[in-house]
Parts: C-alpha cells; sequence; structure tokens
C-alpha cells in the first residue's frame, strides 16, 4: 500500500513537472519576427481546429451511434450520395484554406527572412559561418569575431548574412524566431531583432554529421551598454583571425569553446563565400587581400580575393602574424 | 583483387552490432537447417521463389516488409533509448557514428523496405482480384520486381556486417553526402540499394498501370472501379512519374561520388540545392504513393463494415486525382528555409493547403458512409477509425507547416517528426495493418484472431500518442531532429515519456506477431468457407479463400459499381456457368530469382568498388534477361475439366456452408430504408 501512494505521488510529481514545465521557447518569442510567428501559428491553428474539432467529434460520434447492435438508428442501406453534403464538405474547408492561403500570402512576405527589419535603431551587422562544428560569428563593423556565442543589443536590428565553410546547416535561435540555411558558396540573409534581454539557446537544426548534436551556441541580447562592453572584451583578446587561423578553426572539432578574436582579417566572410569558386579569380592587384586557400580538394591552388569591399569600420590590415585558435 | 573490401570492413569493434550478427548468423543457420529437415526447400522454390502469381509475390512483399519493419523498429527503440537517457553531460549508449547511422536507416528501411513494399504488396494482392484478371499484365516482370526490391534489402542488411551504412539522414542530402564528407561505403550502399529496389518499383508501377487500364474484366469502365484500385491507379502513375528522378537524382550523386564529377559538391560549381530540390520532386509525390492507397483500403473497408455503398464515390475519385496531380506542385515546402523568395514560398505553401481540401472530402465522405449505416466494429474498423481521429492531427500540423512564416520556428524540429510520423504512422502504417487484416482471409483462407488484433490496435494507437505528443511538445521547446545527445536537462522527461510510447507500440507490434501464430494454430476455427467473410462489396470476394490460382474461372460482368453486393442483392451470386473453358496462365520462371541474384551481386560489387565482380554482375543480369527473352515455354493451358473440378468442390463447400449459416452473413437483408 505504501509502495502503491509512494509512486502515485511519484506519478504525480512526474506530471506536474511535465506540465508545470511546459515553458514552451517557441510560443514564448522575445523578439518581433518570434512573436509574429507565433501569432500567425496560433491563428492557423484555430481556423483549422473549425473543421478539425468536428471531424473529430463525428469520427467518435457516428460508429457509436450507428453501431450494429444499436437497432433505433436509422439503416440507409443504399444510401450514398447528397449533392448537399458533398458541396458542403467540399466549401467549407475550401473557405478556410482561401482564408488561410490570404494569411500565407501576406505573411511570407512580411516574415521574409531577407527582407530589413523596420526601425529607427542602426542595425548590427553579423556575418555567421557555420563549420564543422561550431559556429563562427563576425562584426565587420566592429573588427572583431567569435566562435559558439553571439552578442547584440536589444531593440536593434540585427542583419545576418548567413554562409557554410562546410556542409549544410540552418541557424536558428528559437526566441527570436526564423531560422534559415547555412550553405557552402552561398550568402543567406536573416534579419531578427530582440526586445528582451537574455542569454538565448542558438542550434544548427540541419543535420551536418558527427558533432552536429554539439552545434549549440549562446544568443546574448544586451543593453547598448553591455554590447559595448562585449565587444570591447573580444576586441581585447589578442587572438586575429586572418586566413592562416581561419584555416586552423575550420578544421573538424567538437564542443568547441567559446572564444573571441580582437582583430578579424578585411572580407574574411566574403573569401569564405567564394573559397570554392576555384579559377575565378578577381582582381587582386590594389588592395590589401589576403590569400585564402582553402579548398578542399585543390589545396594547391590558392585563390586571390578581393578584400576591400564588405569593409566600412574597425577594419584592420591583412597584414597580420597567424594566430592559433584558442582552444 | 577485392577493391577497398578488408577484413577490416566488419566492425569487430561494435559489441551492438557483432551481438546482431551472431544472432542473425545463428536464427539464419536454424532456419535454414529447419528448411532442409523439413525438405521445404523444393516447395519454397517452385511454389514460390519462382512463382508468378500476383498473389504470392504480394504476400512474399508483405511478409519481407514485416521481416523489415522488425529491423526498423528495432533502430526506433535504439534512438529513443539513445535520446531519453543522453541528458547533459551524458552522451548515452550509442557514439555518434552509430547513432547517425542508426537514424538513416530507421528512414530508409521504414519508407523503402517496409512502407513501399506493403503497399506493393496489397496492390498485388488486390488489384487483380477486383477487377477481375487473372493476373497482372507482366507476370514475369512482375516476378522480377520483387527480386530485385528484395537485394536492395539483402544491400541494406548486409551493410550492417560489412562496412557501414549512410550517416548523412534518410534523404542523403550533399555536400554531407559526397566524397569529401562521407568517404565511407554508407552512401554508396545508400545509392545501390535504393536504386536496385527503385528498379523494381518503377516496373511494378508500369506494370500496375498497364493491367488496370487493359485487363478490367467486361463491363467494368473506369467509373465502376474499386476505389482501391481507383487508388491504386493513381499511385502508379505517381511511381512512374516520379521514380525515375529519384533514379536520376541518386545517378548524378553517384557520378559525383564515383567518377569525380561536382554536380552537388561545394567547388567547382556544383550546388547541392539542385539535389535536394530534385530528391523533394521525388519524394513528396512519395508520399502520396504511400498513402493514396491506405485510402483505398480505408474505403473498402469503411463500405463494408457499415453496410453501405461508399459515399461520394465520384468525389473520392477526384479528390484522388486532384491529390495525385497537386502532390507534385508542393515539393518546396520541405525547405522553405533555403531562402527562396517569398512570392516562392507562399505559392508552394497554399498549393501544400489547397491538397488538404480533397483529403479532407475524402474524410468526410468516410463520415458519411458509417452515416446511416450498421457499422460493425472488427478490427479493420478500429484501425480506420483510428487513422480518421490521427490524421485530422496530422493533417493540421501538416497545414500548419505550410505556412512558411510558421515552417521557419518549426522546420527540422522533432515538431516536424512528430507530425510526419503522425500521417505515416497513423495514416500509411495503420491503413496497411487495417488492410492485412482485412484481406488476410482472401490470401490464406482464415481470418485473423479478433481479439489480438484489437490488443494490437489498441497498443499502437496509445503508444502512438504517447511517443510522439511529447515530440510535438519538444519541438515547440525547440529541440531540433537527429541529435545524439543535448545539453538541455529539460527536455528529458519528454524523452523518457516518448520512449515509454515506443515500448507500447513494441507491445502492438508484439501482439500482431502472437496474432498471425494464434491464427495459424486456429485455422480450423476461422475458416472462411464462403470466401466472403465480411459481407463484401466487390469482386474479389465472389470467389474462394484462398482464391484460386486463376482466380476467375469465368470472367465476371460488371454492371454496376458494387457489382458482388448487387448480385447478392438480386440472388444471382454463386451462379455456376453451364460450361468452363480452358484457361490460359502464365507459367513460373527462376528467371527473377537469378537476376535478383545477379542484381546483388552488382549492387555490393559496386559499393566496394571490386570491378570484376560489377560485370559479373551486370553480364548476369543481361544474359540471363536474354536467356528469357527467347524462352518461347512461358505460358500454358489449364484445361477445362480441371477448371470445373476445382470449381465443383468450391461451390460444394459453399452449399454446405450455406445450408449451416442461419442468417447468412453474405447477404444481408434489405432493412428500413431511411
Amino acid at each position: 500500500m505504501h509502495a502503491l501512494i509512494s509512486r502515485l505521488r511519484y506519478a504525480g510529481v512526474g506530471a506536474a513537472v511535465l506540465l508545470s514545465g511546459c515553458n514552451l521557447e517557441v510560443l514564448t518569442p522575445k523578439g518581433d519576427v518570434g512573436s509574429q510567428e507565433k501569432s500567425l501559428i496560433l491563428i492557423a491553428l484555430g481556423l483549422m481546429a473549425i473543421v478539425a474539432i468536428p471531424v473529430i467529434a463525428m469520427t467518435l460520434w457516428f460508429p457509436w451511434r450507428y453501431r450494429k447492435a444499436n437497432k433505433n438508428a436509422t439503416y440507409a442501406p443504399s444510401w450514398s450520395h447528397s449533392t448537399k453534403i458533398e458541396l458542403v464538405v467540399w466549401t467549407i474547408p475550401a473557405i478556410i484554406v482561401a482564408i488561410l492561403a490570404v494569411i500565407t500570402w501576406t505573411s511570407s512576405h512580411a516574415l521574409d527572412p531577407y527582407k530589413p527589419l523596420e526601425s529607427e535603431a542602426k542595425p548590427v551587422t553579423v556575418q555567421v559561418v557555420s563549420m564543422d562544428w561550431k559556429w563562427l560569428f563576425v562584426y565587420p563593423e566592429y573588427g572583431v569575431a567569435s566562435v559558439n556565442e553571439l552578442a547584440f543589443p536589444v531593440d536593434r536590428p540585427v542583419n545576418f548574412q548567413i554562409t557554410s565553410d562546410s556542409v549544410m546547416n540552418a541557424f536558428f535561435i528559437p526566441q527570436l524566431g526564423s531560422q534559415v540555411y547555412a550553405m557552402a558558396g552561398m550568402e543567406t540573409k536573416l534579419h531578427l531583432i530582440a526586445r528582451e534581454p537574455g542569454a538565448y539557446d542558438g542550434l544548427s537544426t540541419n543535420f551536418s554529421g558527427e558533432g552536429f548534436s554539439d552545434m549549440h551556441f549562446k544568443a546574448i541580447a544586451t543593453s547598448e551598454d553591455g554590447f559595448k562592453d562585449w565587444i570591447a572584451k573580444a576586441k581585447a583578446t589578442p587572438t586575429t583571425l586572418d586566413a592562416d587561423s581561419y584555416k586552423t578553426l575550420a578544421k573538424p572539432s567538437e564542443k568547441a569553446p567559446v572564444a573571441y578574436y580582437g582583430n578579424v582579417a578585411n572580407g574574411l566572410f566574403s573569401s569564405v563565400l567564394n573559397q570554392h569558386m576555384d579559377g575565378m579569380s578577381h582582381d587582386a592587384a590594389a588592395h590589401g587581400e589576403i590569400s585564402m586557400d582553402m579548398s578542399h580538394d585543390a589545396p594547391e591552388e590558392s585563390m586571390q580575393m578581393d578584400m576591400h569591399e564588405h569593409q566600412d569600420g574597425g577594419a584592420v590590415s591583412s597584414n597580420i602574424t597567424p594566430a592559433k585558435a584558442e582552444k | 583483387m577485392f577493391g577497398k573490401l578488408t577484413l577490416d570492413a566488419i566492425p569487430y569493434h561494435e559489441p551492438i552490432v557483432m551481438v546482431t550478427l551472431a544472432a542473425v548468423l545463428l536464427g539464419g543457420l536454424a532456419m535454414l537447417a529447419a528448411l532442409t529437415k523439413f525438405r521445404l526447400w523444393g516447395y519454397l522454390w517452385k511454389e514460390w521463389f519462382t512463382s508468378v502469381d500476383h498473389k504470392k509475390i504480394g504476400i512474399m512483399y508483405i511478409i519481407v516488409a514485416l521481416v523489415m519493419l522488425l529491423r526498423g523498429f528495432a533502430d526506433a527503440l535504439m534512438m529513443r533509448l539513445q535520446q531519453a537517457t543522453a541528458a547533459a553531460d551524458s552522451a548515452g549508449y550509442l557514439p555518434p557514428h552509430h547513432f547517425d547511422q542508426v537514424f538513416t536507416a530507421h528512414g530508409v528501411i521504414m519508407i523503402f523496405f517496409v512502407a513501399m513494399p506493403l503497399i506493393t504488396g496489397l496492390m498485388n494482392l488486390v488489384v487483380p482480384l477486383q477487377i477481375g484478371a487473372r493476373d497482372v499484365a507482366y507476370p514475369f516482370l512482375n516476378s522480377l520486381s520483387f527480386w530485385l526490391f528484395l537485394s536492395g534489402v539483402f544491400l541494406v542488411m548486409v551493410s550492417l556486417f560489412v562496412g557501414d551504412f549512410a550517416a548523412t539522414g534518410w534523404l542523403a542530402y550533399p555536400p554531407l553526402s559526397g566524397l569529401d564528407y562521407s568517404p565511407t561505403v554508407g552512401v554508396d550502399y545508400y545509392i545501390w540499394a535504393l536504386q536496385l529496389s527503385g528498379l523494381g518499383t518503377t516496373l511494378s508501377g508500369i506494370n500496375f498501370i498497364v493491367t488496370i487500364m487493359k485487363m478490367r474484366t467486361p463491363g467494368m469502365t473506369l467509373m465502376k472501379m474499386p476505389v482501391f484500385t481507383w487508388t491504386a491507379l493513381v499511385t502508379n502513375i505517381l511511381i512512374v512519374a516520379a521514380f525515375p528522378i529519384l533514379t536520376v537524382t541518386l545517378a548524378l550523386l553517384t557520378a559525383d561520388r564515383y567518377l569525380g564529377m561536382h554536380f552537388f559538391t561545394n567547388d567547382l560549381g556544383g550546388n547541392a540545392m539542385m539535389y535536394v530540390n530534385l530528391i523533394w520532386i521525388w519524394g513528396h509525390p512519395e508520399v502520396y504513393i504511400l498513402v493514396l492507397p491506405c485510402f483505398g483500403a480505408y474505403s473498402e473497408i469503411v463500405a463494408t463494415f457499415s453496410k453501405k455503398p461508399l459515399f461520394g464515390y465520384k468525389s473520392m475519385v477526384y479528390a484522388t486525382s486532384a491529390i495525385g496531380v497537386l502532390s507534385f506542385l508542393v515539393w518546396l515546402h520541405h525547405f522553405f528555409t533555403m531562402g527562396s523568395g517569398a512570392n516562392v514560398n507562399a505559392f508552394f505553401g497554399i498549393m501544400t493547403m489547397i491538397i488538404s481540401v480533397p483529403t479532407g472530402a475524402k474524410l468526410f465522405n468516410w463520415l458519411f458512409t458509417m452515416y446511416r449505416g450498421r457499422v460493425e466494429m472488427t478490427v479493420p474498423m478500429l484501425w480506420t477509425i483510428g487513422f480518421m481521429v490521427t490524421f485530422v492531427v496530422g493533417g493540421v500540423t501538416g497545414v500548419l507547416m505550410a505556412v512558411p512564416g510558421a515552417d521557419f520556428v518549426l522546420h527540422n524540429s522533432v515538431f516536424l517528426i512528430a507530425h510526419f510520423h503522425n500521417v505515416i504512422i497513423g495514416g500509411v502504417v495503420f491503413g496497411c495493418l487495417a488492410a492485412i487484416n482485412y484481406w488476410f482471409p482472401k490470401a490464406f483462407g482464415f481470418r485473423l484472431n479478433e481479439a489480438w488484433g484489437k490488443a494490437s490496435f489498441w497498443c499502437w494507437l496509445v503508444g502512438f500518442y504517447v511517443a510522439f505528443v511529447p515530440l510535438y511538445i519538444l519541438g515547440l521547446k525547440g529541440m531540433t531532429r537527429r541529435m545524439n545527445h543535448y545539453a538541455n536537462p529539460d527536455w528529458q522527461p519528454y524523452l523518457i515519456v516518448a520512449a515509454i510510447g515506443a515500448a507500447i507500440i513494441a507491445a502492438g507490434i508484439f501482439c500482431i506477431l502472437v496474432q498471425f501464430y494464434v491464427s495459424v494454430r486456429d485455422r480450423k476455427k476461422l475458416t472462411d468457407p464462403s470466401g466472403d467473410p465480411w459481407g463484401g462489396r466487390t469482386l474479389e470476394w465472389s470467389i474462394s479463400s484462398p482464391a484460386p490460382f486463376y482466380n476467375f474461372a469465368t470472367l465476371p460482368q460488371v454492371r454496376e459499381l458494387d457489382q458482388f453486393w448487387e448480385d447478392k442483392q438480386n440472388g444471382v451470386a454463386y451462379v455456376q456457368p453451364a460450361k468452363y473453358e480452358d484457361i490460359h496462365m502464365p507459367r513460373n520462371t527462376g528467371v527473377g530469382v537469378v537476376m535478383g541474384a545477379f542484381g546483388t551481386v552488382l549492387g555490393f560489387a559496386l559499393v566496394w568498388h571490386i570491378w570484376w565482380m560489377a560485370a559479373i554482375g551486370l553480364l548476369g543480369m543481361i544474359a540471363s534477361f536474354i536467356v528469357r527473352a527467347y524462352d518461347r515455354d512461358v505460358d500454358y493451358w489449364v484445361p477445362a475439366a480441371e477448371v470445373e473440378r476445382i470449381e465443383r468442390s468450391r461451390h460444394a463447400q459453399l452449399k454446405q456452408f450455406q445450408t449451416t449459416q442461419v442468417a447468412p452473413v453474405a447477404a444481408p437483408q434489405r432493412q428500413k430504408v431511411a
């Protein structure tokens, strides 16, 4: 008896944990994009419930009402057509789908991840590179970079430029909204904004191999001062991210610890983006270019990249000593 | 000499694999010994392996599918166990390399080697019987399809013990599946297993289209075809339209891996997203290839057990055809997050939602078939009702994810996993189990045990919800799919519940096995002497159970949709013809087995780069096909006297049964009309 009661209590505690612990991160967004997506989910579910709930109820009720043993129920052994019913069962779902289609059209445009967010505040640009198996975040405006940690001020739009160093991944911070694929040789864009400070979980949602499960990072949404401090902390780190240290960093590794780079070579992101474009050399005569040499199958061919185009602030010389990615 | 194959290819260091290997070897040896001891080899070879009889081929498909279900489900249990334990700092018991192969194999096996053979098997068993045909249009091709499929199965199973399997996810997205990131033979096993079985599927698709278009019994116009046959027709059109895309896509990946080409690589202009597009242009129709025949089976079942014609037959046909066309216009909803523009995303989202209209109409049609019926709560009917409830939930979550804005936060999460298991288990697995319970008597001459059937249904239904509702919740908590371990301890309780759900489903599978055992044991008691155990409506129930090898002694004349039901109502069912005629039948052949064996050799050799062996495999296939092409002895005539003898005994049995029945189940009287 005692055992039973203690077991019941255990079960009760279990159920309570399950229910009270039911904090649904995707449905408790901390930014505008996530909020819109949350209401989109709830509206769509509500619309569909108009059809789904009656259908489930009828599915349970009809076989019970017309069960073989119930001789009181009407039996119409050859009845198999009713234009009225057909009209209703095609029209009502069609109307609901039409409403959903309008919502889909407008929301797809409103929530297009490529569309910059409207805001008075000046956006922060973050260049995201998914690697085997960690995340590199480059802040071109500040000339710093970080691994597996991302920071940005609240209430300021963040413009993400995303690519992959190797295989496909997807960049996702569930509490802020939309995810977008990271693909080698291609740049995708994502625009997010946080409205509440916090350290949110971020992760890759597209399987990318052995170290995939540890490809998560913290996205720190903080005050302007907090962000300045974070940038200053990164700047104070004596390591530099250039072609050589990038190459070291890009080597497959799992559970890479958070790391900062106080200096980032000019145009690193675009050279990552273009690293596979063998034989497509740019005019490399004039500017402070670096030689990137990261081709997977042609290590002998180096590639001269024009590196000036992305820089507008905090640019550092590319004439720098190689530094190892710190562990 | 042996290409990349060395003794190191055998994973000695993985105890789980080695124990499985030992069990398979011992079990296999025991089975071989038993077959030899009871002298069953000749019987199996003559009556089954070389058979071109569509019913036997159908049964073999289903048996292989059920065996592979055990393998695929073992993978599922391993994953659930891993995720239930690998929280926070724990790494669980499966290292990533093994876990990644497990979830890849689970997906590949469940789709290609469980769901596909289940529906192909059911179509084989049922379609010719429903349309009053004596076999499929190309009986040898049918046998070849089966043996090619089996060589695919064989390669997947061998990959467990020799080398490894793909660790890329079930669709093997490049660049991860390219040589740079997957240098082992895993992806090659994947490619050749799918190419061989895919070839079989394409051939069988052609076979069934011709069968349905050309071999219907006199009077059966398209709009008098049973609904299951209609869904089979649409499914096979989808197969013929979609599977070549898979073949080409995999061939391009093969070119990347074997010939150093760059269709999908990162460098030299390759584009991985081209692969993702192509594979889903096949992959989305594939979903409907699987589910449409199940819709057909539900339609037959719900009409039979409601003792009413199917409500809205015509709208059912139009809905099926509409789904077939629309299924080719939605593929991009599998990757809204690729970054295509808002117009493109919105288009594919809206097309996806439009599919829910004909699908919803189908649900209503089943509902109104039960309405004012006399519903018998048999095992197939339970599966059908369980399906209807479950499928509505799956449909709702599916339409939700068709909204690109919602998909942006749900994509690739375990919410997605819960959604597609919701429609594939709730739609396809429930449908195939319903259909197996429903048509089993026609295949074997006795019914399946009801009690164990009901037990398996309840275990599956409850187990499904316990296993997948937590995944829906976890998806909303931001958990993504394919995680070997996770840092967030909040997720663990849900994953423990999901593992319990999987264990309940395991009990459901166990009940099915017991159901088969008990039914075979009690087959005398469960016998079906009338050939019409459920009071059926379509032609397959008019003949004996099990069906005679020639199916129909005389081809039935069809004037109505449910001809057999009408005949029973009018008292003209079971009328013996004045005179029987000789019947033209295809002769059994072992060429399918031989070609399948050479195909296996070819596939294995290509996986390991053993070129001389590949040449033997390919030349062997071509040579056996040529030999077959020149074989003129491919058919024979069953003399009328032999047909008459078989039919006499059938009718004698039927008479005896009808006189012993007080109220024949086969022909209930017309009751109060609404």
